[in-house]
């Protein structure tokens, strides 16, 4: 278990002051200047040496993608902030930004710094009106002390930053449908290559993190890439927010070490699976895009990348959804394919027409209507969308089912069959 | 090796190909077909349709082949079992809501999604669930919608946006939702929208007039040349025993790309309609039917006594104005006039001519309109305009201050405008500067000094140099330049007309000219060869039927300077006769000279005169420069541009039910946004 001075996030829930007073006691601001005296690819070295891997769902170093930035271009650079925090089951980004903006607004300014971009977007969701009034308030507290602005933090770097509102898209938490809707055309994801890095928002070379990845940086800087790295394991370092949810008796978003194996995180946290942890039918891991693991799974699996996509699975966002024998499992599947239906941009066919096709055979396949045969043919349609559509959101879609196919296929066929019956 | 050429494997055939291309593009060189929808040469690229999956080895996942940049060394399988079973899905996916209802879909039989379909998809559907369905969409007179069969490829989006210049359809919703539409249901204001139909890979766009009626392998194709502008864009005419059904256009990478204009698209039902079949005569002050003896026995007796002019119109093609010329000469000189509208010209065929070839005007930095609007006068060029203005290109206009469907600087309405500072400072910094002068002011012009004014800015300002001449001269009629270049016109450099009346003509013959019906001929004999019935026929003493340019041979030079045959569609209609017969006719009874005794003869001897001309499809060079003259001088002269109404600048267009629908729809209802203003 985490000790309690290693948590990035001192006040995650919110027990103290968020703004500026509060976030000074626990250390933002104050060494600023100091790291910003560093060479910039000093700064991108420390970040690659901590390992630490992007928050948002796929893991990418993010000194690594810092380094792709393309150096002395003489063109504006960008760093956008990716808040549309959307995915099911995940509100990380909501509880950094409510009660500690300040981790992410010196975050920013110090990742902009790296990546030599005078200009910082935050994407925030929509949705998040509250998170986006504390936010403001903290980058308005921040340009009335220097810390951002011109000569941010009297390090000679002009730093400016802004606060964008999303109109309630999920797939604009897609970073290239992200640097469309900034731009004011319709959320749609772009085409790789080129790579954001390369043309990126209004053309520009351009890096997209998540909130958390760019909200851990001034601590890893600060207390040493090492500190970091002696976190967790190999290649899975550092701190992570988890956000537990569904069939558990206390719900919670907590911080905790990267690599908590999922029954320690879901017993000592939400004390325990509603019904006993015999009564645990699955976890969804990593929010609403990763496969289900099935109770045997949870038992021994760990709480990070590398070993969740062991076990077939993803960290994702580390939004956990616990559900219990209560609850039927296809119809939480159901839901998700729902979801994924309702989000879809349209853009690309497969996405497009096997979403849909996915949820309605969800919505039979809950009311025991679907054969065998038929549930190889579901199987085989969440096949033909994953790996064919421009942005993610098609494998996302696909995932779920997949893993509910993969666990719990006979229970799927004694369903059908029980509804055979009674007819 | 050069720079630009690296090594990749294609289905491990070794290849050499130019490292800008995109995988789709290589492939095609080396002869493997990709399937696709989306893409499309002419835009921009979308990646939407999922269908050109190829596989990439190192890749984990299959690619798509149209927007995948390529790589030194790349190896790409295009008919690997993983590939085809993507192809496959992907085309499942497409079908699933397709309502595959071909047998009543106008696209049957010339659609990509049934042809790749025969390919790529399953015999049975497996989809059980209950289809999508879409409510069409109003997009105006033109274009038919049925948007259930919509596949989402965006193409009508993207040709709206990027080659037409107006924004006016898009996707709305998302996901299964996702439908195209103009937004507001209201027509689309583009004189290119027709190409849509073209652009849709399935039946979702499909020309409203076509509906119906009849399947791509019942008709006939024939090569041809649109004569309602003087671009002379490629179409194809598909008929039916002897009557035209669609037209289409035909990819010619120098003129219109693969656009055409809406009028020449949708207006052959007016060949159909006010046709004059028979010859006609006026008798007691009313015109009654006729034979053709008869008539041509009172023109007969008239021409040996009347002194004749011949007026020749706007869709002549280069046989019958070398007959008619051949045909005039016997009665001396100065006697045929194809300047109807009073254009100014000089002796030179560069001072009456497009000098810019056509694909070279995206090329320009500066561009100056002056007098001419060519969004309803020549479509094509206007794209072409709206090209260059997309490449960062200044527009100037001068005239009238018309909106254009991209952003001109305004900067007066006189000739001398070409003075203001704002212009001189521009054309100083501009490397490839291009003026257009239209026929708003060339019709005005009274003073040739003008005119050579003109040439000599062009000539200070590097419009014209050396190796290069883009002062252009546009008019919006497809006859103009052949004739001009076969010398069917008066000495008078301006105002042709004005100094015609010392000549005291009597008779006035017109080959479709309606410029006949003016007042100036009206002591005159008149005689109308046309085959539609307007004004010049209604006011003519003598009307003799002609074929129109799809029931003959002809060839016409466009505004470039560059002759394009068309050719016969169907027999002409009633007892029409091609000119050239007539005027060989009268000439046996008047005893004039006349050799040629058939068309191609006739043909033989005017590219034996004109070897240059022969040449087809090549741009005439011009050998002869205009002299530039001490000073420049602008007269005042007022604008009045040639065609206000592009559904309706002709005869055929005006007899067309469909143009008259788009006058009702387009020109004339006002917008859902101006009436709520």
């Amino acid at each position: 278990m985490l000790n309690a001075k290693d948590k990035v996030f001192q006040n995650l829930h919110g027990f103290q002051e968020p703004f500026i007073e509060g976030a000074l006691q626990r250390g933002s601001w104050s060494n600023t200047k100091e790291i910003l005296s560093k060479n910039q690819n000093d700064i991108i070295e420390l970040v690659k040496s901590s390992q630490l891997r992007g928050r948002g769902g796929a893991g990418f170093s993010t000194g690594l993608k810092w380094s792709f930035m393309p150096k002395d271009t003489g063109k504006q650079h960008y760093l956008v902030v990716n808040a549309d925090e959307s995915e099911p089951g995940t509100c990380k980004d909501r509880e950094i930004i409510r009660n500690d903006p300040h981790t992410l607004v010196e975050g920013c300014l110090i990742a902009s710094y790296a990546i030599q971009a005078s200009k910082c977007y935050i994407y925030i969701r929509g949705e998040y009106h509250y998170e986006y009034v504390q936010l403001e308030k903290a980058i308005e507290e921040a340009y009335n002390r220097g810390y951002i602005g011109k000569n941010a933090c009297g390090s000679g770097f002009d730093f400016d930053l802004y606060v964008h509102r999303g109109a309630g898209a999920y797939i604009c938490g897609e970073e290239t449908a992200l640097l469309e809707s900034l731009e004011g055309k319709k959320g749609q994801p772009r085409l790789k290559p080129p790579f954001p890095a390369g043309v990126g928002l209004y053309g520009m070379p351009t890096t997209i993190n998540n909130v958390e990845s760019i909200a851990v940086v001034p601590t890893i800087l600060r207390r040493g890439p090492d500190w970091f790295k002696s976190i967790g394991a190999e290649n899975n370092t550092g701190t992570k927010i988890f956000c537990i949810s569904g069939n558990v008796n206390k719900p919670c978003t907590v911080e905790e070490e990267m690599g908590i194996p999922l029954k320690e995180l879901v017993e000592k946290h939400c004390h325990g699976v509603e019904g006993g942890w015999d009564n645990l039918k699955a976890i969804v891991p990593g929010g609403s895009s990763t496969p289900m693991l099935p109770k045997n799974i949870c038992e021994s699996v760990l709480m990070n990348f590398d070993d969740l996509k062991a076990n077939g699975s993803g960290l994702g966002t580390a939004g956990v959804i616990v559900v219990n024998q209560n609850n039927d499992i296809a119809e939480v599947i159901e839901r998700f394919a729902h979801f994924y239906k309702h989000e879809s941009c349209g853009q690309c066919t497969p996405c497009r027409e096997g979403t849909g096709w996915m949820h309605r055979m969800m919505q039979r396949l809950v009311r025991g209507e679907i054969s065998p045969e038929q549930i190889e043919l579901l199987e085989n349609v969440t096949k033909q969308v994953e790996g064919h559509t421009i942005c993610a959101l098609g494998d996302a879609a696909a995932w779920p089912i997949q893993g509910l196919i993969k666990n719990f296929k006979s229970e799927l066929i004694s369903k059908y069959n029980k509804k055979l019956k009674a007819s | 090796m050069s720079q630009n050429l690296i090594n990749i494997k294609i289905n491990q055939k070794e290849i050499q190909v130019d490292k800008n291309l995109t995988v789709m593009q290589a492939c095609e060189i080396a002869g493997e077909e990709i399937p696709r929808f989306c893409y499309h040469d002419k835009l921009s690229i979308a990646g939407n349709c999922r269908m050109c999956l190829v596989e990439i080895e190192k890749a984990p996942k299959l690619v798509s082949s149209c927007t995948m940049p390529l790589m030194e060394g790349m190896s790409i399988i295009t008919n690997s079992e993983k590939v085809n079973a993507g192809r496959k899905g992907v085309m499942e996916f497409l079908l699933i809501n397709h309502p595959l209802d071909c047998p009543i879909c106008d696209q049957g039989g010339e659609c990509d999604l049934q042809d790749q379909a025969m390919y790529y998809g399953f015999d049975k559907s497996r989809y059980k669930e209950n289809k999508r369905a879409v409510e069409n969409k109003n997009m105006g007179p033109l274009v038919n919608t049925i948007m259930t069969r919509c596949i989402h490829c965006t193409r009508c989006v993207r040709f709206a946006t990027e080659v037409a210049g107006v924004p006016e359809l898009g996707m709305l919703g998302r996901g299964e939702n996702a439908e195209i539409t103009t937004y507001l249901e209201q027509s689309i204001t583009s004189e290119l929208s027709g190409n849509v139909i073209d652009l849709c890979p399935v039946g979702a766009l499909t020309s409203k007039p076509y509906q119906f009626k009849a399947r791509p392998w019942e008709l006939k194709r024939t090569d041809s040349i649109d004569i309602f502008d003087s671009v002379g864009s490629n179409i194809r005419v598909d008929s039916r025993a002897e009557e035209i059904l669609r037209v289409t256009p035909r990819t010619n990478e120098f003129i219109n790309e693969e656009w055409i204009s809406d009028k020449v698209r949708f207006n052959y039902d007016g060949y159909y309609q006010q046709r004059i079949d028979t010859p006609y005569i006026r008798k007691n002050q009313k015109l009654s039917n006729s034979s053709w003896e008869e008539s041509l026995k009172i023109l007969k007796n008239k021409l040996k006594s009347l002194k004749p002019l011949a007026l020749i119109g706007e869709h002549v093609d280069l046989e019958t104005g070398y007959s008619i010329n051949k045909f005039m000469s016997n009665f001396g000189k100065d006697n045929v006039e194809c300047r109807t509208d009073n254009q100014a010209i000089l002796e030179n065929l560069d001072s009456y001519r497009f000098n810019t070839p056509l694909n070279e005007i995206e090329n320009s930095d500066l561009i100056i309109l002056l007098g001419t609007n060519p969004k309803i006068e020549t479509p094509i060029i206007n794209h072409k305009i709206f090209k260059a203005y997309n490449n960062n290109s200044r527009i100037f206009n001068i005239g009238k201050d018309i909106s254009f469907n991209y952003q001109t600087e305004y900067l007066g309405d006189k000739l001398s405008d070409l003075n203001s500072e704002k212009l001189i400072k521009a054309l100083n910094r501009s490397t490839n500067p291009i003026i257009i002068i239209g026929s708003a002011f060339l019709n005005k012009i009274k003073n040739i000094k003008t005119l050579k004014s003109i040439f000599t800015f062009a000539n200070k300002y590097k419009v014209i140099s050396k190796d290069k001449n883009n002062l252009n001269f546009l008019n919006p009629y497809a006859s103009r330049v052949g004739q001009l270049i076969l010398g069917n016109t008066t000495k008078n450099l301006c105002e042709p007309f004005s100094k015609l009346k010392k000549n005291k003509f009597e008779i006035v013959l017109s080959f479709g000219s309606e410029h006949i019906a003016s007042e100036q001929f009206d002591n005159c004999f008149r005689v109308y060869f046309g085959h539609h019935g307007d004004e010049g026929a209604m006011k003519s003493d003598i009307i003799l039927p002609t074929p129109l340019y799809t029931e003959k041979n002809g060839i016409f030079v466009n505004i470039e300077g560059r002759p394009q045959e068309a050719k016969k569609c169907h027999n002409p209609i009633g007892s029409a006769k091609e000119e050239w017969s007539i005027v060989k006719k009268l000439s046996e009874e008047l005893s004039f000279v006349f050799e040629p005794n058939t068309f191609d003869q006739l043909r033989s001897e005017l590219l034996n005169n004109y070897p240059k001309l022969s040449i087809f499809q090549e741009i005439l060079i011009n050998d002869k420069t205009t002299p530039i003259i001490s000073d420049i001088e602008f007269e005042e002269c007022k604008t009045q541009y040639p065609i206000n109404n592009f559904y309706m600048s002709d005869v055929i267009s005006k007899n067309s039910v469909t143009m008259a629908k788009c006058v009702e729809e387009i020109i004339s209802t006002p917008s859902l946004l101006e009436k709520s203003a």
